[in-house]
């Protein structure tokens, strides 16, 4: 639910957001907060209650959402965000929250992708994988560690 | 008529190639319930995407990504979802029917198109009937992740970016219900017809750029379109599946009825004829 507030203009000024996570393999998390952070491919975003409708692609990193007391990640691969007043979507083709990452597999593909970094050549497509797979393993384990 | 042992035989096989069908129904039954389930948890991601990508599609006229435009047609992808495994009833033959027929209409040459098949029938199929085969991908889980088909699924869009192919189209079965699938053919890329339905959509900013945007998106949705497709074809396979093993366990029980009738029939002949054995032995000592 959105709460809302009557500014002394007469406009409306949105309190909270509701933010929604949804990925191909189903949602992954839904709620109510007072702030979104997520790092576009353009910089870190901070959105508020009553932003301009925008879209942006994100990187590999983790969302931060917060709410009156207490601050919840969620690792994101990619996708973007889409934002409106009172509304935010992250479409992301993978996203986790911190208690559903799975650590060991995690570190097993980070220690595989560093592997694969230092026996392919930079010009190589498979190192351009291997660094993505790097970046998702790294974020991931940050992620799980924050908790 | 056959030996009593023959007939009991017979019976006994019956009986327990039932027993396996049966089986196999209620497995299918419940892998369709999970892929269902799948398919549905899937929607509102698609339907968030489709939104963004058509508001920013028909939300600006000069958006001109590549994927956004026909071109003249040279050579077509077709991306071909069937299951790994037979036994699903006609569900592999329907949609490869339906492909070869299409292939069969719409070329005359080798060169105008390649097939993308997922799925271990497709692919056997693709090479016995000597179709070019771009690239397949067997061993598909039943509950396929979107991880699993991303190679698949990136490479497809890619083919298209590279102009490999100018179209790309999508075959699978589309699940209705449990009982009903239908062939269905989409047009994958170029994104002709995004806002059918003609909502009202809202109009975004864009950060850094509409141009970057679209390179995102625009793959991830067609990625998805495909994944969705495979979502929905995973549903039709298992649902296919239950209703062929269903008619199967009803014919076996068919089988065995007409069966016990005729092993009854040929023991009472057999008693008949015992009976008269001893009764004329009996009269002849007389």
């Amino acid at each position: 639910m959105t709460s809302s507030l009557t500014t002394a203009q007469g406009g409306v000024r949105l309190k909270t957001l509701n933010v929604s996570v949804v990925t191909p393999d189903g949602p992954v998390l839904d709620g109510t907060y007072e702030m979104v952070s997520c790092r576009a491919e353009g910089g870190e975003l901070g959105i508020l209650p009553g932003h301009i409708p925008l879209v942006a692609p994100l990187t590999i990193s983790a969302v931060r959402l917060k709410s009156e007391n207490n601050t919840e990640y969620v690792a994101v691969n990619g996708g973007f965000v889409e934002v409106r007043p009172d509304q935010v979507t992250i479409l992301a083709q993978s996203a986790e929250k911190p208690s559903d990452i799975d650590v060991d597999r995690a570190q097993q593909a980070k220690e595989r992708a560093e592997q694969r970094l230092n026996s392919k050549r930079e010009d190589d497509v498979d190192f351009k994988r291997a660094q993505i797979a790097l970046q998702r393993a790294i974020n991931r384990i940050d992620i799980a560690n924050n908790q | 008529m056959a030996s009593l042992r023959e007939i009991k035989n017979r019976i006994n096989s019956t009986s327990s190639t039932k027993k396996i069908t049966s089986a196999m129904e209620m497995v299918s039954a419940s892998k369709m319930n999970k892929a269902e389930q799948n398919a549905k948890s899937f929607v509102p991601y698609m339907e968030k995407i489709q939104e963004v990508v058509a508001s920013i599609a028909s939300g600006n006229v000069d958006a001109d990504h590549p994927m956004l435009q026909s071109r003249p047609i040279k050579k077509t992808g077709y991306v071909v979802i069937t299951s790994d495994r037979g036994l699903a009833g006609p569900y592999n033959s329907n949609i490869l029917r339906n492909l070869y027929r299409t292939i069969q209409e719409r070329h005359r040459s080798k060169d105008e198109y390649v097939v993308i098949p997922l799925g271990k029938v497709g692919t056997e199929f693709c090479k016995r009937m000597e179709l070019p085969i771009a690239k397949s991908i067997v061993g598909l889980d039943d509950q396929p992740e979107f991880a699993e088909i991303k190679e698949i699924t990136s490479y497809a869009v890619n083919l298209f970016e590279d102009e490999e192919v100018d179209e790309l189209y999508l075959h699978y079965n589309h699940y209705v219900s449990a009982i009903t699938q239908e062939v269905t053919e989409t047009k994958l890329l170029p994104l002709t017809n995004i806002n059918e339905e003609g909502k009202q959509l809202s109009t975004y900013e864009y950060e850094p750029d509409q141009e970057a945007i679209l390179n995102t998106i625009l793959p991830q949705y067609a990625e998805s379109l495909i994944y969705g497709a495979l979502l929905d074809g995973k549903a039709s396979e298992h649902a296919s599946r239950m209703t062929a093993m269903r008619s199967a366990t009803d014919n076996a029980e068919d089988l065995i009825d007409d069966l016990t009738l005729s092993y009854n029939r040929a023991r009472q002949a057999a008693i008949t004829q015992e009976i008269t054995e001893i009764v004329s032995g009996a009269s002849a000592l007389e």
